[in-house]
């Protein structure tokens, strides 16, 4: 990989000088510097993307390869599908939990953190800690502690509250909708609490970094114009600390979006599919049921979602260049 | 500002370094990868031993999902046992755990469909085999390897059965698990007063006197919902017997049958007996309850006796007893782990002579203890055995044998994946017409 | 005065009242770890071990040692390779912005969206035709590559807080495009590589379907040897914990270590100087 930025850096010169010469030749390099990554994700994202949606309207359903198309059977058969609608509800409650949490904490967290308080590192690495491990283990652990009968709720028990955490079937304000009933599934405020003690600890490390990053200047002289802190904070740090809350926000999403390891580890599917979503259906589907069309028409489905959060996103960062 | 940027340097020097003495390992791994497609990663200097060897025999490699405690040790043994007969081909031991194989499954079909197939690898015997990889052309048909090896009256028939398909035989089976087995807590039982259960009628009756006494009558942890349908699967082979549930997944008799309601209306009493907390265990927690006298019975495999007596540190026949599902009790549900011959696999005979061992009497003596299964020839010695092994061994040589759904014997995985979500559904809504409904629909699968 | 020490220690409570929550978790790890097998079990999840019992860390540590230099030689390179790519692409997307790179940019991020199960196959064919399958390298360069749209992202959201006049009075100062990397951004990127750094590191080192799927056994990294850990039908969770433990170490010797320049990242004000 250095060589090929080595090589388009050399190529520069012998490429044909436009009007105003140093920018071009900079601009050049600059096309020079990502070219390699671009070529790279086109051919392992775009060309197997490709082929996933090639495969998503074959026939191919048993171990026997059969890419005969298919048309939108597969699709067709997702969307009338109980499980899958299942999956699509509680992706969308756990992403807006999930990213919503995390963000609060890791917010919150690090800003008190960066008040130079003594101990810092040692409760900056407290709450990275949960990121070392793996989510097969942090998935039993937390199948554990949230156990209705024998975890937290062995402490809960003195206040009188009993939440059947995971194992609650009940849904939240539902109705009718397709097969399914819609509503906010309880269960998946566990999976969420458990997603959540995970990755706090990155939103705060970006949070941290971010603050880093913001010149004290900058809050020395709103307190010399008489700002209270709290006004500081909502005016000056915050504001600046916009690209790192959309970085969050869009790796949390992928994360919620693709979640497997730690909801397979932790509760499965859960009963009647309360906690179930696409990446554990694709991959139950696929690898032991042997669907592999349904399973690629699982994935570019989720791609597909994926487009609502970029595109409002893109759609802002362009305005912003105007 | 100069130091953080020799910091920079730095980093990019220790990139180079890592990257080009990864290439070169990299570069003496190719070498192997393109002659020889049963790939020996390691590094040379590891595999001297290996390499003079494998002029002669090549390698072996053994793809399967056993890593965890006994079953890795007889898998060792096995090896063992290879390399002692052996010494001119080298072992591969390619284990893969996790999710009761699934994430070895996985693994194993993206090495399929990527032609890159193992030299042989574990497959339960029935459909897993038959209509996975052997209707997709995969594997080798080994009719003439069990006329050299004189194993055809070595395993019961309707075993070599289970891993034919069109008069062709596709693999050797190592091992046989019971499913329909329940492991009672003995002491609950003796204080209760209470005599197994040979039928769904008993059954239901002592269930009844046990939520009396406040003691869950049986434990089920269905966090992977096969566990319930593997209850399911018992309910359905006492209600049709071996014949009409073989069957019934070959699709000669319909799921709306009022015989197979009447299973789910069985099957939907029996879980009013669960704990309550069962979506949040798996058959280990299950089988906690049990241990601890929490509940009364538990329905599992009978892995879960190595369980019991190794992890849990109970008793055979003190602490806990065993016995066959109600109303299955001339019946043996079969689990059996079998390997075959891939197609396209550089060193066949190699991989014959270890099917060789793996299938004669030393070879399954010394895995099956070890394992806790009993081994799937009837001519193997029952003294290597303990209590348990010794029962099941009588059994199966006795039993009608019927294979397991649950575990991908008895119809295809795509059936079995569908069974699953449906039993997951029922689960919570014990919404019989629905069930069968889900199950005639999927039934088109078989 | 006072007033600050009341707040203080308002927030060293809301703190530590965080960390014990955070904790618990870690508490049910390490005394399960500590275990004999037969006090593992969910009714007594809370309770202390009887007597302290190393012999699951033996095991673990036996059992993962064969494999933990395979996954140091992979994510060091691979973390690094990735951070360092990120950043280049970071600085163009950010800095030099020019006619369809907002959508070269949307092209990056989609990437991370795609689910790798669903890709497994082709990957492994084409790993294969260029001869990386079943070796670390390819399993370093499939980590960079689905890497990229991530460090990409970070990098270009952190470089967005440094001021365009500041590029553009190096650039009067006759300053060319890798002059102002190098002095200006490179400096300016510290705590944006530790995070960086902290997120690949962890999910390489974590990252369990690609090492299982391009790597067969002696080239696996470590965390297929602790997935190992487990049978097939029975799960020895005493020994699980201790693996998931000892396997954490070097992800949090890394945070650790880089958790020093955290502190140092402070150094916006002192370049406008």
């Amino acid at each position: 990989m250095e060589q090929k930025i080595e090589k388009s850096t050399r190529v520069e010169p012998s490429t044909p000088i436009k009007k105003r010469r140093k920018i071009s030749k900079d601009q050049m390099v600059a096309v020079g510097f990502i070219s390699p990554s671009i070529i790279l994700i086109l051919i392992f994202v775009y060309g197997f993307i490709g082929w996933t949606g090639w495969v998503s309207v074959s026939n191919w359903n048993t171990l026997v390869p059969d890419f005969s198309f298919a048309g939108l059977k597969n699709y067709i058969y997702l969307f009338n599908d109980y499980r899958f609608q299942a999956d699509l509800r509680n992706t969308v409650f756990f992403t807006i939990l999930f990213i919503g949490l995390v963000i609060i904490m890791g917010l919150g967290l690090s800003i008190l953190i960066d008040q130079k308080l003594k101990g810092e590192s040692i409760f900056r690495n407290i709450f990275l800690f949960p990121m070392a491990l793996s989510f097969v283990v942090t998935g039993v652990v937390w199948q554990w502690l949230l156990n209705p009968s024998t975890g937290f709720n062995q402490f809960l028990s003195v206040f009188g509250i009993q939440p059947k955490w995971y194992t609650d079937t009940n849904i939240i304000g539902g109705f009718e909708w397709g097969s399914i009933e819609f509503g906010l599934p309880v269960a998946i405020i566990a999976v969420v609490i458990a997603a959540v003690w995970q990755m706090t600890g990155f939103s705060l490390a970006m949070y941290l970094a971010g603050l880093r990053g913001i010149p004290e200047e900058l809050r020395e002289a709103a307190r010399m114009d008489g700002g209270s802190e709290f006004q500081i904070y909502r005016r000056i740090v915050l504001p600046m600390l916009m690209p790192i809350t959309v970085s969050v926000v869009i790796i949390m999403a992928h994360i919620s979006l693709k979640i497997f390891d730690l909801i397979y580890a932790m509760t499965g599917s859960g009963a009647n599919f309360v906690t179930d979503v696409p990446g554990v259906y694709m991959f139950e589907t696929t690898f032991r049921g042997n669907y592999y069309a349904n399973g690629s028409a699982i994935a570019i489905i989720m791609l597909l979602l994926v487009a609502v959060f970029i595109v409002p996103y893109l759609i802002t960062n362009r305005r912003g260049d105007k | 500002m100069k130091k953080l940027f020799s910091i920079f340097l730095l980093m990019v020097l220790a990139l180079v370094i890592a990257a080009c003495s990864s290439d070169s390992s990299s570069d003496g791994e190719d070498n192997t990868s393109d002659s020889n497609d049963t790939e020996e990663p390691t590094e040379s200097e590891e595999t001297t031993e290996g390499s003079d060897e494998e002029a002669s025999g090549g390698t072996v490699e053994i793809f399967s999902w056993w890593t965890g405690a006994g079953e890795e040790d007889g898998l060792l043994a096995l090896i063992d046992l290879f390399e002692q007969k052996h010494p001119g081909i080298a072992i591969d031991n390619a284990a893969v755990s996790g999710g009761a194989g699934t994430n070895a499954k996985a693994v194993l079909a993206t090495r399929m469909q990527g032609d890159d197939p193992p030299s042989t690898f574990q497959v339960h015997g029935g459909a897993e085999l038959n209509e996975g990889w052997v209707a997709a052309d995969k594997m080798e048909p080994l009719n003439d390897f069990y006329e050299e090896q004189g194993l055809m009256d070595k395993f019961p028939q309707d075993l070599i059965d289970m891993v034919s398909k069109d008069g062709n035989i596709y693999s050797v089976p190592v091992n046989i698990h019971r499913g329909n087995v329940i492991f009672y807590n003995m002491q609950v039982f003796e204080e209760n007063n209470i005599e197994v259960p040979t039928t769904m009628d008993e059954f239901f009756a002592v269930a009844d006197k046990l939520q009396e006494a406040g003691i869950t009558p049986l434990a089920l942890g269905d966090k992977e919902s096969w566990t319930s349908t593997q209850i399911f699967e018992n309910i359905l082979l006492g209600v049709l017997g071996t014949d009409d549930y073989q069957a019934l997944f070959d699709g000669d008799i319909p799921f709306d049958d009022e015989r197979v309601v009447e299973a789910a209306e069985l099957f939907k009493k029996t879980l009013s007996y669960v704990n309550e907390d069962h979506a949040s265990r798996n058959w280990q927690d299950a089988s906690q309850l049990v241990g601890e006298g929490e509940a009364a019975m538990t329905n599992m495999g009978d892995w879960a006796k190595g369980y019991f007596s190794n992890d849990l540190d109970l008793a055979t026949n003190e602490d806990f007893g065993y016995f066959p599902y109600p109303d299955t009790v001339g019946d043996f549900m079969v689990i059996t782990d079998t390997f075959g011959l891939p197609k396209g696999v550089e060193n066949p005979e190699s991989v014959k002579e270890f099917l060789s061992v793996l299938g004669s009497v030393e070879g399954q003596d010394a895995f099956n203890p070890l394992k806790g299964s009993i081994p799937a020839r009837v001519d193997a010695d029952p003294e290597k055995y303990d209590q348990y092994g010794k029962d099941t061994m009588d059994d199966f040589n006795n039993g009608k044998l019927a294979a397991s759904l649950a575990h991908g014997s008895a119809a295809a995985e795509g059936f079995v994946t569908k069974m699953n979500q449906a039993v997951n559904i029922f689960v919570t809504q014990l919404d019989v017409d629905n069930f069968i409904d889900t199950l005639k629909n999927a039934s088109g699968e078989l | 005065m006072r007033k600050k020490n009341i707040s203080n220690l308002f927030k060293y409570f809301i703190l530590i009242v965080m960390a014990i929550i955070f904790l618990t978790p870690v508490y049910v790890i390490i005394v399960t770890s500590l275990k004999p097998l037969d006090e593992v079990s969910l009714s007594q999840m809370w309770a202390l071990p009887t007597s302290i019992d190393f012999s699951s860390y033996v095991h673990a540590v036996k059992e993962l040692a064969p494999n933990f230099m395979n996954s140091v030689y992979l994510v060091i390179p691979a973390t690094l390779l990735s951070a360092i790519l990120g950043a280049m692409n970071g600085y163009v997307l950010s800095k030099w912005k020019f006619k369809g790179s907002e959508i070269l940019f949307t092209v990056l991020l989609f990437g991370m969206f795609i689910p790798y199960q669903s890709i497994l196959i082709p990957l492994i064919q084409f790993l294969r035709t260029i001869g990386l399958y079943n070796t670390i390298a390819g399993l370093i360069l499939t980590h960079v590559v689905y890497g990229l749209p991530i460090t990409t992202l970070m990098f270009r959201n952190f470089y967005a807080n440094i001021p365009d006049s500041m590029i553009e009075s190096a650039k009067i100062d006759g300053a060319n495009f890798l002059g102002i990397f190098r002095r200006i951004i490179i400096p300016l990127s510290i705590s944006g590589f530790v995070v960086v750094a902290i997120w690949q590191f962890t999910n390489i080192w974590n990252e369990f379907l690609f090492a299982v799927t391009i790597t067969n056994s002696d080239s696996q990294p470590v965390m297929v040897a602790l997935q190992n850990l487990s049978g097939s039908q029975i799960v020895q969770w005493n020994v699980q914990m201790a693996g998931a433990l000892v396997a954490a170490l070097p992800t949090l010797l890394v945070y650790m270590i880089l958790g020093k320049y955290f502190v140092r990242g402070l150094l916006a004000g002192s370049v406008k100087g």
